[in-house]
């Protein structure tokens, strides 16, 4: 009868491996040929895209940007996203409304609410601008100069994905025993030492795991960036998917784009597996 | 659950007048910069080329003159999309393509969950972290070659073709879930049936699934949240009979844009999924999620 577990697993796998598995290893053999637009089909010139690619500072500066972006975004959704799962934690007026709230953006599209934000950061169009004026400061030159380019960038990320760490961490908040705090209490700890001997401590393999999977699905923003501002202005906000987009599907280099996916993908596996045994190591200690 | 105030003694009261008013504070900025682009695109959708142009107004009749051209639009009015079938068309594939990888999953997860498996190296540990870990998958790897995979299979522009390459999407998700959800279930309920004379196919299915649907609800809201609002394989995989909303919606955004247009079909694609939101919290609040979050 344990023939039957088969029945269970392989539908299944089979049907990922079909869709994922023959296309990643063809992905692999297209980088290693000169597939464009003159030449298409499965030639062979070797390491030539890789060589390529080792010379290509405008890669190398799009993947360099993409981390400064993935890591600071969600390093300011984790702090943000647990300062308002702490906030709608326990006692707090209409607590069941504030956390519907905070998790709406989450559940929205992002390639359609970057489309409202562009309208929102028009320079002079937008509301955004007259609210700044009316604090007295300068407009800013949102999606034209290439440092607030970058600003508005991540600040759409950080609205759209803060609600997923909060949403991860009130969970975990909502789950830790009661018995800590009580005797926290008794010892008379105050706030600031029961958060960071209880609170943290409970919460920090759920904070590892939150931190990896935001970093995971960071390291591929490409819709953000396409319709806010295509890459621009000059290079200033291309990610590296965005500028192996470019290569593959504007300007038909089949081959060199697949070749900059694989070192691509490589690298995020590597980078992340490295940042997820850190997190781990330094962060998920036995309690004191 | 009723927990304790943290404070261990009474503090002087100006200073808990000041936490409490920082607490408020800042809820109330956050919900203001969550609330803002929704406001922003409430009042754009009723404006007109004249509402827009005049700058960034607020209040319809006092400061612009509200038109319903923007909202006359989705349905075939001038100056925007017809949304009605690309909506269609998102259902049918969200929704198809989650039944999939529902089932799919749900079934190599009990598997997983209950069985021990070896592949040459490969064991169970193994098997679930391949199915995990096609997450980290950047889509812009697979396009290529799913463009060729579809154009070869003759289903590149179809909605069978988006509903193929979405299941390995999806997939991962509902095996994450629910191979957390089955593991805790425990065992003695398979073992009782399988004494009673149960095959394994039998147990699953009259047995423990019947105690899965809340590990269900979350996989496949997981699935839906995931498979709606996903923009780049529908961009690259289909061009004018199969558009899906986010790419129609992403076509009026060029350098003369409808804003009214925009901001109305924006509001209506969201609109689903906002409501998914009351769900997730009564999940939340119940302690029903701390159990898939681990």
């Amino acid at each position: 009868m344990y023939r039957q577990k088969y029945l269970f697993l392989t539908p299944g796998l089979i049907a990922l491996v079909a869709i994922i598995l023959f296309p990643l290893l063809f992905t692999i053999r297209v980088s290693f040929s000169g597939w464009d637009v003159y030449n298409p089909g499965l030639n062979w010139k070797g390491g030539q895209n890789f060589s390529r690619l080792l010379a290509d500072s405008r890669y190398w500066a799009a993947l360099g940007r993409l981390s400064v972006m993935a890591v600071g975004t969600v390093l300011i959704q984790y702090v943000l996203g647990f300062a308002l799962a702490l906030l709608v934690w326990r006692d707090v007026i209409a607590r069941r409304f504030f956390r519907v709230l905070f998790l709406v953006p989450m559940m929205t599209t992002p390639v359609i609410m970057s489309v409202i934000w562009r309208t929102i950061f028009h320079e002079s169009l937008g509301p955004l601008n007259p609210i700044i004026r009316g604090l007295g400061l300068p407009g800013v030159p949102w999606l034209s100069d290439p440092v607030w380019a970058f600003v508005a960038v991540m600040l759409v990320e950080i609205w759209q994905w803060t609600p997923f760490m909060f949403l991860l961490l009130l969970a975990g908040l909502l789950s830790l025993p009661s018995e800590p705090y009580l005797a926290a209490r008794i010892d008379g700890a105050g706030p600031v030492r029961t958060f960071f001997s209880v609170t943290f401590p409970g919460l920090a393999a759920i904070s590892v795991g939150a931190i990896v999977i935001r970093l995971i699905e960071a390291s591929k923003i490409l819709d953000t960036v396409y319709v806010m501002t295509s890459g621009g202005p000059g290079e200033s906000t291309e990610t590296a998917s965005y500028y192996i987009y470019i290569r593959g599907l504007r300007d038909f280099q089949i081959g060199y784009s697949a070749a900059l996916s694989i070192v691509y993908l490589v690298i995020m596996i590597v980078a992340l597996t490295v940042i997820a045994k850190l997190l781990v190591r330094f962060l998920v200690r036995p309690a004191p | 659950m009723t927990h304790q105030p943290l404070d261990p003694e009474p503090r002087a009261p100006v200073s808990r007048t000041l936490k409490l008013a920082l607490k408020y504070g800042f809820i109330l900025f956050w919900s203001a910069f969550v609330v803002f682009p929704f406001l922003w695109a409430l009042t754009t959708s009723f404006k007109d080329a004249n509402g827009v142009t005049n700058g960034a107004t607020w209040l319809p009749w006092l400061q612009y003159q509200p038109s319903t051209q923007g909202w006359a639009s989705l349905f075939g009015g001038p100056g925007g999309t017809n949304i009605v079938r690309p909506y269609l068309n998102s259902i049918w594939v969200t929704l198809g393509a989650s039944a999939v990888s529902i089932t799919l999953g749900t079934l190599a997860a009990y598997g997983l969950s209950r069985f021990t498996f070896r592949f040459l190296f490969f064991r169970n540990a193994d098997i679930t972290f391949f199915f995990i870990s096609q997450r980290i998958m950047p889509p812009i790897v697979l396009a290529i070659p799913f463009f060729l995979m579809l154009r070869a299979l003759g289903l590149l522009d179809s909605l069978a073709g988006l509903i193929l390459v979405y299941v390995a999407l999806l997939m991962p998700i509902a095996v994450w879930v629910m191979v957390d959800f089955f593991n805790s279930i425990p065992r003695g309920l398979d073992e009782m049936a399988w004494m009673d004379g149960c095959d394994p196919v039998t147990t699953f299915f009259r047995v423990i699934l019947p105690n899965a649907v809340p590990g269900l609800v979350v996989a496949g809201m997981f699935c839906v949240i995931f498979g709606w609002n996903d923009f780049f394989f529908a961009f690259t995989l289909t061009f004018t009979q199969t558009q899906l909303l986010p790419v129609s919606i992403v076509a009026l955004n060029s350098s003369v844009t409808p804003w009214w247009a925009l901001s109305a079909s924006a509001l209506v694609s969201i609109a689903p999924l906002v409501l998914l939101a009351f769900v997730v919290e009564r999940f939340l609040s119940k302690g029903g999620l701390a159990g898939a979050v681990r």
